[in-house]
């Protein structure tokens, strides 16, 4: 399944019309200590650009704004009970959320890992 | 301490600066150094191993002043002292250091510091973010009767939790015997140093002024030991919420007394009415007229229900629905220690009492807390 990558340092891995959302591990890196974790309510209508999830370190707490439009169809509830799985494993096991991808033209101009790669360089 | 500077200006460096690079710190600007926030353990564990083992913190930045009395009586700028303090400076034996406030015309407080005796004269640290005003407050004040020195070629480190007194004992035989709050010049590896058994984390340990040039060498000296790990602001900002000592800018500032601050133990009853010497520093019959009377407001604790932290700025309301906020968060948290969040805020005296249900507005959320009594982790002070 293809990942793409955000300049607000998300991934999103792609599987039919369905967007499953984490932050990097370089987000991660950056943030520091992970102890708490808020996930947008089941259902919920995301609009690309809004604040959808709070990632918060010890020192402070970051929005991470949803990257696509859609619903949400499905959240991580192992991240919330275990907020240092986003250290551990942001890339895999500490996915945020997942959402319906309402217009798949908003994946254009996201970056593949390479390109995202060179972005954090 | 005081918050991010973001100002353009080039950030300070304190003697510490390559060290920190060395030992991998994530630098920050805070109160215009360039300062570790971190290390490659993390804020969470740097905290935990300081409250097991011993952390070193550099906290150069601070401001380390000498006030010099002109007629060399130390009595005589312990008393020009008083003048901008509500503390009982005169009383400070030589040895010993003691919590002070600089207060305003406004009852509010323009720092806090600690003052030490050290025989002929006393010795000041102030928070970075003040020190330039500090200084000229003293210079303005006291220079009537006070030489002002500034020690810009001095470094400070902290050697915090509860192996640090068995570290620095190796390294200066005999600093075991001392208590918290005593304070002094003292050789450490050989180095002329000032040496305090205080700090800024609830737990045992040293504040220790150094010669800038030997700085790194000490600090070395200290992490080769291996209870020490080196700790950055984080953690530093952890521990102390914690202990539930106030940061200044954040807990108290201009527009808090230090009654309202919960301070009223750092004012000794010589300089309240009815004292040997009541008054005479600024505000004064505000202030003493607060410790008689009581408050509108004061310092409390705060203990959020759930997980989510409840940050500095955060609204406090009486229930879920009122529309009036009664107080705010100034500073919050997580507690590694407690390993749940934790505040501090102003709140009414109608409901600061320990164990009222109060509520945070979070992200448009009122998330229930508990105002709790001080400090969430117990003190380890060496008494």
């Amino acid at each position: 399944m293809p990942v793409l990558y955000t300049a607000d340092h998300e991934w999103l891995r792609i599987d039919g019309d369905v967007a499953t959302v984490g932050i990097t591990d370089y987000a991660q890196s950056q943030l520091g200590d992970v102890v708490f974790v808020e996930l947008p309510k089941l259902g919920r209508q995301l609009k690309k650009a809004e604040a959808a999830a709070v990632v918060e370190s010890v020192k402070a707490a970051s929005d991470v704004y949803a990257p696509i439009t859609g619903e949400v169809v499905e959240v991580n509830d192992a991240v919330t009970g275990d907020p240092t799985l986003v250290n551990s494993d942001a890339a895999d096991k500490a996915w945020l959320f997942k959402v319906k991808i309402a217009d798949k033209s908003e994946l254009d101009g996201m970056m593949d890992a390479d390109a995202y790669e060179k972005h954090t360089a | 301490m005081d918050g991010h500077d973001t100002a353009s200006p080039p950030l300070n460096r304190t003697p510490l600066h390559a060290l920190h690079l060395a030992r991998g710190g994530k630098m920050v600007p805070f109160a215009g150094y360039d300062m570790p926030v971190q290390y490659p353990m993390g804020v969470l564990k740097e905290h935990l191993h300081t409250r097991a083992s011993a952390g070193l913190f550099d906290v150069s930045h601070m401001g380390q002043i000498v006030l010099r009395p002109k007629s060399g009586k130390v009595e005589d700028a312990a008393l020009a002292l008083e003048r901008l303090v509500p503390q009982d400076i005169v009383a400070v034996p030589q040895g010993r250091q003691r919590y002070a406030q600089f207060t305003n015309a406004a009852g509010g407080i323009l720092d806090d510091l600690m003052v030490a005796n050290f025989g002929d004269h006393l010795f000041l640290v102030v928070n970075a973010a003040c020190k330039a005003e500090d200084e000229a407050l003293l210079r303005k004040e006291l220079s009537s009767d006070c030489v002002i020195e500034v020690l810009a070629d001095r470094a400070l480190l902290a050697l915090q939790g509860p192996k640090a007194v068995a570290v620095l004992d190796k390294l200066s035989p005999g600093v075991a015997q001392m208590r918290f709050m005593d304070a002094g010049p003292r050789k450490v590896m050989g180095l002329d140093c000032f040496v305090s058994r205080s700090g800024y984390t609830g737990e045992d340990g040293f504040e220790i002024s150094v010669p800038a040039a030997d700085a790194e060498a000490f600090a070395n000296a200290l992490l080769a030991d291996a209870a020490v790990a080196p700790i950055g602001l984080g953690a530093r900002d952890s521990l102390r919420l914690e202990a539930g000592l106030c940061l200044y800018g954040h807990d108290i500032d201009t527009t808090t007394t230090p009654v309202e601050g919960d301070l009223v133990w750092s004012i000794q009853k010589s300089r309240r009415n009815g004292g040997s010497r009541a008054g005479g520093f600024p505000s004064a019959t505000t202030i003493l007229s607060q410790i008689d009377g009581g408050t509108a407001r004061k310092r409390v604790g705060l203990r959020p229900d759930g997980r989510a932290p409840v940050r500095d700025g955060a609204a406090l309301y009486a229930d879920a629905e009122a529309r009036e906020a009664i107080g705010s968060v100034t500073s919050g948290g997580f507690g590694p220690s407690l390993n749940g969040p934790i505040a501090m805020g102003y709140l009414p005296i109608s409901h600061g009492a320990a164990g009222t249900r109060v509520f945070a507005e979070v992200r448009g959320q009122r998330l229930p807390m508990t105002v709790t009594t001080l400090p969430f982790v117990p003190h380890s002070y060496q008494r």
